[in-house]
């Protein structure tokens, strides 16, 4: 076994043990703590398709973060006020079903993926990286300025919603849902990574002058990619919604999208568990150096720019040594 | 006369005011090598982008068997048969060797969109991949990375990612560039045998192997062609003495 | 709606347009010469607003304030370009972003450690402040018709800087050829030391400028910041002239949107709905411009083509 597959079943362990004793020490915060790990690694996971193996540096994923997360605010909020979603030739209810939630905002944000990939993908490099921080900024002022939502002041939703068979307000119950999640998705990043999709991807990355003539097209390639990635993200976001029972335009912010590309970095870049341990590190410090000083975020600067300066592999490469050609 | 496999036909480039491709019309015919020479700055690396459809051109035309693609994207050209090797090696560094000719037995077969199940794992593709590596030479290394191979091995490995694509036409920039004598001569060998499969326009600075290989020879200077002919007959022209084998000689 | 209030909005979309253009300028220099992408560019926006309002509260002089603002921006700019961002030069885009990040953290949390959360306040002085008629009787303040001056001023100064000086002639070396440039016997690390310098001294002179107008907070030059990106994506990555043609679309894209947007839509609609959908289209209307931009012309309009 590599040191990277014990380094993963270490984290695997971390994510069964931690809550696992917070429910018998009866502390029920630990397990919203993990949970608030567990969706950032989700939303991080989604990113590193696109940047780990897909090469774009998207900052931009607070779009699909905050569609998620606005995706199960409005379908929430119609069904908890008892108003109709649409109201026209055909009338739909809001739901408070976490299945057709996800759905719903799965779909959404792979849409809006879709649309901002093909304008962004016209470029790269520096452009890529200013337009889509650009069009997460676009959609922040939207969502602060349109006021059938809630605004500036998002919307807040007062029961959490269901899922059929559980029940989603004992926290290690949600928390048990969204961690299978994050094993899905990270199962499907593991298969991508070795399917021929994911073969041609990584080499577009590389080199796509190369894709190109084998007769393949790197920029559909990246644009699936990147449709793949906002989609996850987009599920992490109706899943963070849930947790907080909250959606605001923040979830939109240009602070998030950074921070979602920083859960990345300080686990570990191109690393299937590199999102997760970032996430988790991140969880961990915000908790412990918040409780210490209100301005614990110059730590965190800090030790983002050790890690970008001195540490590239991240936590990962700390700990798992350097990267080993996969395979 | 055959037809040719691959053609030019008044190919016209400017960049500001200079003009790298002025009125080029060149073609590749069945079982021939036709060699490219010409000094530095001559525009061949310009008249290679533009066969492939990486550059567009301002004027003039390219065709692939009998087909106008001139403005087709390279993605296309190369599904149609046009298969090209790089000056400066264009390959996934990070992956092996094997995982560089899969990518192009991939793409020899056109279906990207698996998402399920490993490249490695399939056959059809390895097959294809390992037979190109094991004709260039490559077969025990295929497990390395790109990235650590010597110089000669990379040339080697752009052209077995060009043999899986199964092409109708090779296109190669300067094959030989940066190779050593037993490089070079063992890559001649292999380009021999080459031509019987699908022609190739051959790009390269290395006169003994544009000598050793070369059915025709065209010249390139100032963007402009000089001349086309056998080898015999470059070796005697005076023009091109003049602007190119002079000083090289 | 009156010719005389277009023309104001006209005048306010070029005032918002120019002090746009004062970040855009420093962050296409500093990607043009160094090829770096800076997301703390709007941290030392803030650093000059704030220099500038605690320079003004101690001496009361806004002159003064607006050389505090200047200086401190440029100190914090050779500062992090010394110890930080030149470790960046070789690295790639991720790297440039995830340490400007970092750095934009470190910023804004030791500013708000400093001077806490609540906003300073920068006054206008006495001799920029009332309004003056302008040609047609439109009334307008003097102060943002000053800083539409110094926009333009510094617009002209830039450009003469780099078309007519030694250090411009090495900057436009710098950007073609770093390797020759190195071998003219040009400091080429005390040369980037120095543009990113001015770089973010222009960036202090709009965040002073600019916080006199609005308040002076932590977390005020990221939104400025990504509207420079904006600028850039439109005018095209290293032109300075890209810069300034962008700066002033966005400007008055902008500010017109946000006026008339609502105005159009109160013909179709009810006034409170019109209001609602022209605001919320008026916010998105310099990012669908952008989106146009790219459609027609993916490297901006003065960019290199590729």
């Amino acid at each position: 076994m590599s040191r990277e597959t014990l380094f993963n079943a270490a984290i695997l362990a971390l994510l069964v043990a931690v809550p696992g004793w917070a429910l018998a020490a009866g502390e029920p915060f630990t397990i919203t703590l993990a949970t608030r790990a567990v969706i950032f690694a989700l939303a991080a996971v989604g990113l590193n398709i696109a940047l780990g193996l897909g090469g774009l540096v998207s900052l931009g994923h607070a779009v699909y973060f905050g569609i998620g997360g606005y995706a199960m605010g409005i379908l929430a909020w119609h069904a908890q006020s008892h108003t109709p979603l649409i109201d026209g030739w055909l009338t739909l209810p809001g739901t408070k079903s976490m299945p057709v939630i996800w759905l719903v905002a799965i779909a959404a944000s792979a849409l809006a993926a879709l649309l901002i990939g093909l304008l962004s993908l016209r470029t790269s490099g520096v452009y890529f990286i200013m337009i889509t921080l650009a069009f997460g900024q676009m959609v922040y002022f939207f969502a602060i300025s349109w006021p059938a939502y809630g605004g500036e002041d998002g919307l807040p939703i007062y029961v959490r919603n269901g899922f059929p068979g559980l029940n989603t307000l004992v926290p290690i119950q949600f928390y048990g849902i969204c961690l299978a999640l994050l094993c899905a998705v990270l199962a499907l990043n593991a298969a991508l990574a070795r399917s021929p999709f994911g073969l041609a991807l990584n080499a577009a990355r590389q080199s796509p002058q190369r894709v190109e003539c084998v007769g393949l097209d790197p920029v559909r390639l990246k644009l699936v990619a990147l449709v793949i990635s906002g989609a996850i993200t987009g599920l992490a976001g109706a899943l963070f919604a849930d947790l907080n029972r909250f959606v605001s335009p923040v979830m939109f912010s240009w602070q998030m999208s950074g921070e979602i590309m920083v859960f990345i970095i300080i686990g570990g870049v191109g690393r299937l568990f590199g999102p997760v341990a970032g996430a988790g590190l991140y969880v961990l410090l915000e908790h412990l150096l918040g409780g210490v000083s209100e301005y614990w975020q110059i730590f965190l600067g800090g030790l983002l720019l050790i890690v970008v300066l001195f540490a590239r592999g991240g936590l990962a490469g700390l700990i798992a040594g350097r990267r080993v050609a996969h395979d | 006369m055959t037809e040719p496999v691959l053609s030019t036909h008044g190919l016209h480039k400017a960049f500001g005011a200079l003009a790298a491709t002025q009125d080029v019309s060149i073609d590749l015919r069945p079982g021939e090598i036709h060699a490219v020479i010409g000094p530095n700055g001559a525009g061949k690396t310009t008249l290679i982008a533009q066969i492939c459809g990486t550059l567009a051109p301002d004027r003039g035309e390219v065709r692939l068997l009998g087909r106008d693609v001139t403005r087709l994207p390279p993605a296309a050209r190369a599904r149609m048969g046009l298969a090209r090797t790089f000056q400066i090696s264009a390959l996934a560094m990070e992956d092996t060797v094997l995982q560089n000719a899969l990518l192009g037995a991939l793409g020899k077969a056109g279906r990207p969109w698996q998402f399920f199940g490993a490249a490695l794992g399939r056959a059809d593709l390895r097959g294809r991949a390992e037979a190109a590596l094991d004709r260039v030479g490559l077969w025990d290394v295929a497990a390395v990375r790109a990235a650590e191979l010597s110089h000669g091995q990379r040339r080697q490995l752009e052209v077995a990612v060009a043999l899986t694509l199964g092409p109708r036409a090779f296109v190669m920039d300067e094959p030989m560039a940066g190779l050593g004598a037993e490089g070079s001569h063992r890559l001649t060998a292999l380009l021999d045998g080459l031509r019987a499969e699908a022609p190739i326009l051959l790009v390269e600075h290395d006169m003994d192997a544009v000598f050793a290989l070369a059915d025709r020879i065209s010249v390139l200077d100032g963007g402009r062609l000089i001349a086309t002919g056998s080898v015999a007959e470059i070796r005697a022209d005076k023009a091109v003495r003049a602007a190119y084998l002079g000083d090289a000689a | 709606m009156s010719p005389i209030l277009i023309a104001e909005q006209v005048l306010n979309g070029l005032q918002s347009g120019v002090m746009l253009f004062l970040m855009a300028a420093g962050l296409t220099l500093i990607f043009g010469v160094m090829g770096l992408i800076n997301l703390a560019h709007g941290s030392l926006y803030m650093v000059g607003a704030f220099a500038a309002a605690a320079v003004a509260a101690a001496t009361g002089s806004f002159l003064l304030a607006l050389a505090a603002a200047m200086a401190a921006a440029a100190g914090a700019g050779a500062l992090v370009e010394l110890v930080v961002i030149r470790r960046l030069y070789d690295r790639d885009h991720l790297d440039q972003v995830l340490a400007t990040f970092a750095l934009i953290l470190i910023f804004s949390e030791g500013t708000r450690w400093l001077f806490g959360s609540f906003p300073l306040y920068l006054d206008i002085p006495d001799w920029l402040s009332g309004p003056v008629t302008l040609p047609g009787g439109i009334q307008y303040p003097l102060y943002r018709l000053a800083l539409i001056g110094i926009g333009l001023s510094v617009a002209a100064g830039l450009w003469l800087l780099i078309a007519h000086t030694r250090i411009g002639i090495r900057i436009r070396a710098g950007e073609n050829d770093r390797e020759m440039i190195a071998a003219l016997g040009v400091d080429i690390s005390r040369l980037y030391t120095m543009i990113f310098a001015l770089g973010a001294a222009l960036a202090g002179l709009a965040g002073a400028l600019v916080g006199s107008i609005q308040s002076v907070q932590v977390g005020m030059g990221e939104p400025v910041l990504i509207l420079a990106f904006v600028v850039i994506v439109i005018g095209g990555i290293g032109s300075i002239r890209g810069a300034l043609i962008g700066a002033l679309l966005v400007g008055l894209t902008d500010t017109l949107g946000g006026v008339f947007l609502p105005e159009l839509f109160k013909l179709i609609a009810d006034p409170a709905s019109a209001t609602a959908t022209g605001s919320a289209l008026a916010s998105m209307s310099i990012y669908i411009l952008m989106a146009a931009v790219l459609v027609w012309r993916p490297t901006g309009l003065f960019g290199a083509a590729t």
